[in-house]
């Protein structure tokens, strides 16, 4: 955006007027188009999500099992990310980089790194990209021979100024999309090393990001430590909306299977519900006994459930439409620092910096409604 | 001991609750236990804290209660009197709240140094119940030789507190003493225990350079800027927001109540698919170990669920494999496969290397759009004309327009014959036969 861009009576101010007024004059134009804004959006909040869907049935009780507890980390879990073929996961620490297949666990692979943060698997299921303090995203392909030095084939893509918090391959190998520390979010070609996009708008450290799940869609949503949920078109770099109503750092972003809404959990304690088409948030998920940060989010198939873990070492698992909690989960012994549900939804796994990853798989056993509590595992 | 002063994100709600807990009125009762020779200041048990809880924080069980009661024992908001470790019971046991001065929010980093003196000063008193724990004895050793040199600078500092110490009132020794050791239990945590003291790398790097995170418009100003820096620095960011914001204005908005329905619908659709809410058919291999489900989902022979999906929406047909194909085959089979085969190329394109992009986007324009094209394609003009411009200089979005254009075609004409084709049918029934004719 450059100052052509700008409305004529702002150029005006510019141009002629003192700084110091000019700054007032803009604040108030500011702040009269934001108010404008938010009663443009009051106008058609008709109902709230909750009374509407209180014609749905109650979810009743879940049984939820903890199928494995992997351990061979030996340090705080930060990031995990499954692959496509719903039974291998790529997890980073502080200290390493693992491929487990978790379902029979055959055989891990692991690569020592420093201060992962974030990792991705991707489409193919034949490379991973991570990064972390070290300022870059890195790409390794994977090979059959599983005593192959990984590191030795490692690949630097994507270069930042500051630590990388987020990254995910689009829905093929050759780009990753990254978020970072520098406040900046940018779309690299990984072959070349190239950027494709960036992406700017942030305020402060942009801490998460998520891509719109549609065939057709060019769009991700981030969220950072501005408070700020972003929604960005992957073509021409430009953010076509935005959210500010998390009192926090927003810790993780995730969309809505139909790709109309996205959820966010943050440092207030809270995770909300924000639809696209009506351009503001519909939900908020909290409760008074819930005072730790939410760390991550995601959502079961349907969208129905809404899975967080927390920094009070639990899981809350949300019912979306009616705002409840359905169920919390106990049995990690530290903060809960990453959760993604498998590819088909068949199973969830969690990973903490109580340095295990647990996969669990749920099951709801009637549609009774009893409370609010489903086992504690 | 050094104090790092900055905004803690989280024990701000955990102060919050702790201020409720000792207001006088709803708080918790404090008081004083007569014990057998002494009193025993200042406690309230396990018990009062998860009753309290349960009480004023709408918790629904002694589950969650001692949770995150341990939680902010573990934090060093209040601590058991008789335990170096930091968790809630919900019985008897006597607890005590922190003094604000050692609260985590006054970011202390208490060096090995001051560990040191405050285990050399327990040394030097002689009550039994202030006899060192076998850790920390260890940890008292390994100090000792690490601080050799030292030692006696800091014997005097645990002498000298010792000292000021003696001359406290009985009670108040009492009292500062068991808090003196529940700050060190969170600092310096039994082994074994979580320490709550780390912080997350992402969010302690901006705690320590606060100066590192972009202010808001009207922040304190640190750097010497010019008048005309200062200018653009903070006018650009307004602009920006002015101009995104009027853009806003205009944007076309649903109702909540439309939001409201359509959300529904979607999960209501969806549900007999999440494996959360509907059991899978024939079972979720996490539970069984059987993995019919995903050996039934990678075969070319779709099952009836998954062709029903088609039938949701065109995308459900695209992103299936199987979907897409089929799809395929049958406006193969109609003559009219160009659209679709037109829309996968261009997928395929955004999906290669920047490298490759050139030559493939000449190779669709020739295939689909260029004057003679094999297998043509009908766009309207003004995306036609555009497109012609974007292959001069060929990107990954050259073809948006036309792609755009062509999804809409198939969405509204080729998508709902394939649902309503015969075809299609075939396929939707065609499980139910094969399950029907099973013994």
């Amino acid at each position: 955006m450059s100052i052509q861009d700008v409305s004529p009576c702002v150029k005006c101010y510019i141009m002629e007027v003192q700084p110091n007024e000019t700054l007032t004059n803009l604040k108030a134009e500011s702040d009269t188009l934001k108010t404008k804004l938010e009663d443009e959006r009051a106008k058609l909040h008709d109902v709230e999500l909750h009374q509407v869907a209180e014609k749905v049935d109650g979810l009743g009780q879940f049984i939820m099992k903890t199928r494995r507890t992997l351990k061979g980390h030996g340090n705080k879990v930060l990031c995990m990310d499954w692959c496509k073929d719903k039974r291998r996961i790529v997890s980073s620490s502080q200290v390493s980089v693992w491929i487990i297949v978790t379902f029979s666990e055959e055989h891990a692979v692991t690569m020592p790194c420093t201060w992962v943060m974030a990792c991705a698997y991707a489409p193919s299921g034949c490379a991973v990209a991570c990064g972390g303090l070290d300022n870059k995203c890195s790409v390794y392909p994977l090979s059959l021979d599983k005593n192959e030095n990984l590191a030795a084939k490692k690949k630097s893509v994507a270069m930042h100024t500051n630590y990388l918090s987020a990254c995910s391959f689009t829905n093929s190998d050759m780009q990753i999309l990254t978020s970072s520390g520098d406040g900046t979010c940018a779309l690299w070609d990984v072959e070349s090393g190239q950027l494709l996009q960036s992406f700017h708008g942030h305020a402060a450290d942009v801490l998460c990001l998520d891509l719109a799940p549609s065939e057709t869609g060019n769009t991700f949503v981030s969220g950072g430590c501005d408070k700020k949920a972003n929604v960005w078109d992957m073509r021409s770099g430009q953010c076509i909306q935005s959210f500010e109503t998390h009192e926090s750092d927003i810790n993780s972003v995730r969309y809505y299977p139909s790709g109309d809404a996205f959820a966010s959990g943050s440092d207030d304690a809270t995770c909300r519900l924000y639809d696209l088409r009506a351009d503001r948030e519909v939900a908020i998920y909290s409760k008074e006994s819930i005072i730790f940060g939410a760390s991550s989010v995601d959502f079961s198939l349907s969208g129905r459930l809404l899975f967080g873990g927390y920094n009070d070492y639990t899981i809350n698992v949300w019912d979306v439409l009616k705002g409840t909690r359905v169920s919390i989960l106990f049995g990690h012994e530290n903060r809960v620092s990453t959760l993604r549900l498998s590819p088909d939804g068949t199973a969830f796994c969690s990973g903490s910096w109580d340095h295990t990853l647990r996969v669990r798989w749920a099951a709801l056993i009637g549609i009774h409604i009893f409370g609010t509590r489903g086992t504690v595992v | 001991m050094r104090s790092v002063s900055a905004a803690n994100i989280q024990p701000r709600s955990m102060e919050d609750v702790i201020a409720r807990m000792q207001d006088e009125k709803n708080g918790i009762p404090i008081r004083t236990v007569k014990s057998f020779l002494s009193k025993i200041p200042s406690v309230f048990s396990g018990s009062d804290i998860v009753q309290w809880m349960i009480k004023n924080l709408n918790i629904e069980d002694q589950v969650e209660a001692l949770h995150l009661g341990t939680l902010m024992a573990a934090h060093g908001y209040f601590f058991p009197i008789s335990d170096h470790v930091l968790t809630l019971k919900d019985d008897g046991t006597f607890y005590r709240f922190q003094t604000p001065y050692f609260w985590p929010s006054n970011c202390w980093e208490p060096e090995n140094t001051d560990y040191a003196v405050y285990l050399c000063k327990r040394t030097m008193q002689n009550k039994a119940r202030l006899e060192l724990a076998d850790y920390e004895a260890e940890s008292l050793a390994r100090l000792q030789r690490a601080f050799a040199r030292k030692w006696e600078f800091i014997f005097m500092q645990a002498e000298a507190q010792a000292k000021v110490d003696k001359k406290r009132d009985k009670i108040e020794r009492k009292i500062l003493d068991s808090q003196e050791r529940a700050f060190w239990d969170v600092h310096r945590p039994v082994p074994g225990c979580v320490n709550t003291t780390e912080v997350d790398i992402k969010k302690s790097s901006r705690m320590k350079n606060p100066h590192k995170t972009r202010k808001s418009v009207y922040g304190p100003q640190n750097d010497v800027l010019t008048s005309f820096q200062k200018f653009t620095k903070y006018c650009f960011p307004l602009l920006f927001q002015i101009t995104y914001w009027g853009g806003q204005l205009d944007r076309h908005r649903l109702k909540m109540s439309k939001v409201a329905e359509s959300l529904l619908a979607y999960t209501e659709l969806y549900v007999e698919y999440d494996p959360f809410i509907t059991p899978t058919d024939p079972s979720n291999p996490w539970i069984t170990d059987d993995t019919t489900v995903w050996e039934l989902e990678a075969s070319k022979e779709p099952g009836q669920q998954r062709v029903k999906r088609w039938a949701f929406g065109i995308n459900e047909v695209l992103k299936d494999q199987v979907g897409r194909e089929q799809f395929l085959k049958f406006l193969e089979s109609e003559f009219s496969s160009e659209n679709l085969r037109f829309w996968l190329a261009v997928q395929e394109v955004k999906k290669r290397p920047i490298r490759e992009v050139p030559t493939r986007v000449q190779e669709i324009w020739q295939e689909f759009l260029a004057s003679g094209a094999p297998s043509a394609i009908n766009v309207d003009s003004k995306s036609y004309d555009k497109t012609t411009q974007n292959v001069k200089d060929p990107g990954r979005y050259a073809f948006e327009d036309a792609q755009d254009h062509i999804f809409k075609l198939m969405k509204s004409d080729s998508y709902s014959r394939f649902i309503r084709s015969s075809a299609y049918q075939e396929l939707l029934q065609a499980k139910k036969k094969v399950r029907s004719s099973k013994p």
